[in-house]
């Protein structure tokens, strides 16, 4: 399957001594040497802050290079700005998809370069360019359809489409499979195989090592803005890749003891949420997460997951539907509350909610408690005792900063995590709601926050863990629950033999367990209908 | 009595609203495409107030009305570009910078006016030309409806005219596109070449165009001299009429009309026994009313309905089962009965 391309050899893109130092000192990249072959799949990769996005942001005219040449085509270049890229055949998918939500998907993709029919934009036309460029490579996209109303896999077709009607030869993909089911990332997988085919080369940023070893033809592995090497990806197997990556080896699974399961910590009744614009977000989701275990739900986002952590931690009210902690049922739940009766929370989206950016860690760290003692005493803060607790949290999960007294801002996106997930689970909770607690951070920060859930279970605390990383999901939780279209569509007691293409296959609704397997779970029974109606 | 409330509905009043909607509309279309575009103009107060005395001033001394409605324009223009300039290339906040340019034009007008005529309170020395009133052919021949079409002002005519223009602009060309995109998602049109600031600098100096044809008509079409302050908050009333109309020219149309009825209603109240100062104040009172009913309408169900879902409500509460009532008959109501 790996077989290489004729013209193995000639390179489309060198980039040779590259250093970017920011005016604070920060060194993104340093001597980075990169060369990228016709026809290839090429992966960089590396943990979080290695300097992988900075490089392509150099290399799509977002940021400058310090010092260093670049080569596209055999030619030294300058590539001033994104649209100097796009002329000269640079596509680049990012992260966080740079699309319009209310526009189609022929208007997103032709935007700025709109075909005319005499003053008006031409809609026929444009929809007829869309659809044959997508035919072209095997990307059919419904391009009279908003944006808004499409899956996350569709948008990311769009985004691919966007850059090949604009010409692109070398597209580059930021972590592209990061939202990505498994089935979807074949499909992605698939359509990459056919552009390289078709002549394109394709630059895969990712720290996933399994997606290197099934799609990438080489990678050059970065590692603290340096570059750590380059290698064909059939030489070498994921173990010697992640000690290129990490520096060091990463244990990759994770021992854990049979689960010691206590009383019922949280009860979620006949969830029901129903958005602003009249979606039905959650519709009937019951469960319970018992001490002492990790319960697991997998989903493709935005199947109801963010609505119903929200609802869980009091920050948004269910149209229908109870919360019970400690078997009490939470008549008046909000953050307060909720925490008050034991629960901590770790947030998807730790810039907005996990941390305040522009404070420091003491302050992030005690944001919780910072009203008790020891923290204050007659509502005057004691700031030594504050950082002394800082300094052995810093200690205790090992944050990577100099000085407890650092705006969390300058951290990096896995020491903020670390920052987040320290006060939650120093918080005393019996039960940790954690969205997505290793999402987009390295390897190493990623096995020590898992390792942390684990430990929390077997001291007899309830976890509820979402995430959209199902080996994570399969390595740590004890029971796991499918939500699909905000229902739970299947659930399992054993995670024992289970794997994520069956995951995945109720994750985007090709199965379904009966209602009776679904008992306790999903509760669509008469009465409740009746209750919508009212 | 009776006479006079026959008075406030009669031929005549629907005339009175469409007079008195033009230069919200004009400003609310001015908000509308600056909204879009992410930078909001809420300068349109000063910015009408500005081409308001311009154009007096250069009309009462060139005796010229196309040189009056060149400076009026440009002066209107001339207010965005100041707007831009400091929002979108010094960026500085774009409320701060309209704020102090509403500032700069109440105080700046007077002290122009005052410095020019020697008088502050109004131009009534400057002889001023106005626009005309058209007569539309045939139509004015047609019993009522002619009354009620014909006649009006030059400026009003285009402003209706406008409506469609926008509604094909911002929805139809390439332009229009550019600025919803940029308005919605900069980093998206930016990564494919958009300009986001010489998007925003476009839809600023239409915001300022079509703010300035509103300030022309007050000055020059309603009466056919300048006042201080004689925007009295138009400005601003068609930010609120450009919020309840929405996205679209039509619904932002719809919400100046209402305002414009506010507005007209409170003129013929005036008539009646109702104190000179309720009547004064009714367009706001209007606006407040309306804007809170309107941000309560669209509140998620559940927030208003905040403790249903521990089941103990439901009962009691007045006013949320008169909300319920009425937003059933009106089949406005969101949320779970869908």
């Amino acid at each position: 399957m790996k077989e290489m391309h004729s013209d193995t050899g000639v390179s489309i893109l060198e980039m040779r001594d590259i250093w970017k130092v920011y005016p604070n000192g920060v060194i993104a990249n340093a001597n980075v040497d990169i060369q990228v072959r016709k026809g290839e799949i090429h992966a960089l990769l590396g943990e979080n802050g290695a300097g992988k996005t900075t490089l392509m942001k150099i290399l799509f005219g977002f940021e400058h290079p310090s010092s260093g040449k670049i080569l596209y085509d055999g030619k030294e270049v300058a590539i001033a700005s994104p649209h100097k890229a796009i002329a000269m055949g640079i596509g680049m998918v990012h992260q966080h998809f740079m699309l319009v939500p209310s526009l189609t998907v022929a208007e997103n993709v032709l935007l700025g370069m709109e075909p005319k029919k005499g003053l008006s934009v031409g809609m026929a036309k444009a929809f007829e360019i869309v659809r044959q460029a997508g035919n072209q490579y095997g990307l059919s996209v419904p391009v009279e359809k908003k944006i808004e109303d499409i899956s996350v896999g569709m948008r990311q077709r769009v985004e691919i489409i966007k850059t090949l009607v604009r010409g692109a030869n070398l597209i580059i993909l930021d972590e592209p499979t990061a939202v990505l089911t498994p089935q979807e990332t074949v499909e992605l997988f698939k359509a990459l195989r056919i552009l390289v085919d078709r002549g394109k080369t394709v630059i895969f940023i990712t720290h996933k090592l399994n997606e290197v070893k099934q799609i990438a033809d080489r990678i050059t592995v970065l590692r603290k803005g340096h570059v750590v090497g380059t290698a064909e990806v059939k030489d070498m197997t994921q173990v010697e890749m992640s000690r290129m990556m990490v520096g060091r080896d990463v244990e990759m699974v994770i021992e854990k003891k049979p689960a010691v399961v206590g009383p019922e910590l949280l009860c979620v009744k006949k969830l029901h949420y129903v958005r602003e614009d009249k979606v039905a977000v959650l519709n009937g989701v019951s469960f319970s997460v018992r001490a002492g275990e990790i319960l697991g739900i997998a989903g493709v986002e935005g199947n109801g997951q963010t609505e119903l952590v929200q609802i869980i931690t009091g920050l948004l009210s269910p149209s229908k539907g109870d919360i019970a902690v400690n078997e009490k049922v939470m008549r008046r739940l909000n953050p307060k509350t909720a925490r008050k009766s034991g629960m901590s929370h770790i947030p998807s989206d730790r810039m907005v909610r996990g941390v305040a950016l522009e404070s420091t860690v003491e302050e992030n760290v005690i944001s919780d408690r910072y009203f008790k003692k020891p923290f204050s005493a007659y509502g005057i803060q004691s700031p030594r005792k504050i950082t002394r607790f800082t300094k052995g949290l810093i200690d205790q999960f090992d944050i990577r900063v100099d000085s407890s007294k650092r705006s969390v801002k300058m951290l990096s996106g896995g020491n903020i995590q670390k920052v987040v997930v320290a006060r939650e689970f120093t918080a005393g909770a019996k039960i940790i709601i954690a969205d997505q607690p290793t999402r987009g951070i390295d390897v190493g920060a990623s096995d020590f926050i898992r390792r942390q859930l684990v430990e929390e279970r077997d001291q007899g605390v309830g976890v509820l863990l979402i995430s959209a990383d199902l080996t994570e999901l399969l390595e740590v939780s004890d029971r796991i629950l499918v939500l699909y279209r905000g229902e739970v569509v299947a659930h399992f007691d054993e995670v024992e033999g289970l794997t994520e293409e069956t995951l995945g296959e109720y994750m985007l609704g090709i199965k379904r367990m009966s209602e009776d397997d679904l008992k306790g779970y999903s509760q669509e029974t008469a009465t409740d209908k009746e209750g919508m109606e009212r | 009595m009776s006479d006079t409330l026959l008075g406030i509905f009669s031929w005549d009043f629907i005339g009175s609203v469409i007079r008195v909607t033009t230069p919200i509309l004009l400003a609310a279309m001015g908000a509308l495409v600056a909204n879009l575009a992410g930078s909001p103009n809420i300068a349109l107060e000063g910015t009408m107030l500005m081409s308001a005395f311009i154009g007096v001033i250069v009309s009462g001394f060139t005796q010229n009305l196309w040189l009056a409605l060149f400076a009026g324009v440009l002066s209107g223009i001339t207010m965005s570009l100041v707007l831009a300039f400091f929002a979108l290339k010094m960026k500085t906040d774009i409320i701060l910078a309209a704020i102090a340019l509403n500032i700069f034009s109440t105080g700046g007008t007077i002290f122009f006016l005052s410095t020019l005529t020697g008088d502050k309170g109004s131009s009534a020395s400057v002889n001023s030309l106005v626009f005309p009133n058209i007569d539309l052919p045939l139509i004015k021949d047609i019993p009522v409806l002619g009354e009620i079409l014909s006649g009006h002002h030059i400026i009003t005519y285009v402003a209706i005219v406008l409506i469609f223009v926008m509604q094909y602009v911002l929805y139809h060309t390439p332009l229009g596109l550019r600025i919803r995109a940029v308005g919605e998602n900069p980093d998206a049109a930016e990564s494919v070449g958009i300009s986001v600031n010489k998007t925003r600098l476009i839809a600023l100096i239409i915001s300022g165009t079509l703010t300035s044809l509103g300030g022309l008509f007050l000055s020059m079409g309603y009466v056919s001299w300048f006042a201080r302050d004689m925007t009295a908050g138009r400005g601003f009333i068609a930010l609120a009429a450009q919020a309840l109309g929405g996205v679209s020219a039509f619904g932002v149309a719809l919400g100046a009309l209402l305002f414009g009825f506010a507005e007209a209603l409170s003129y013929s109240l005036q008539f009646l026994k109702v104190p000179y100062e309720f009547t004064q104040s009714l367009p706001f009172i209007i606006t407040i009313a309306v804007l809170a009913f309107y941000a309560y309408i669209r509140l998620p169900q559940n927030v208003k309905r905040r403790g249903a879902q521990s089941g103990e409500t439901r009962n009691g509460r007045l006013f949320q089962r008169v909300w319920e009532y009425f937003s059933r008959r009106a089949g406005i109501r969101k949320g779970v009965d869908s």
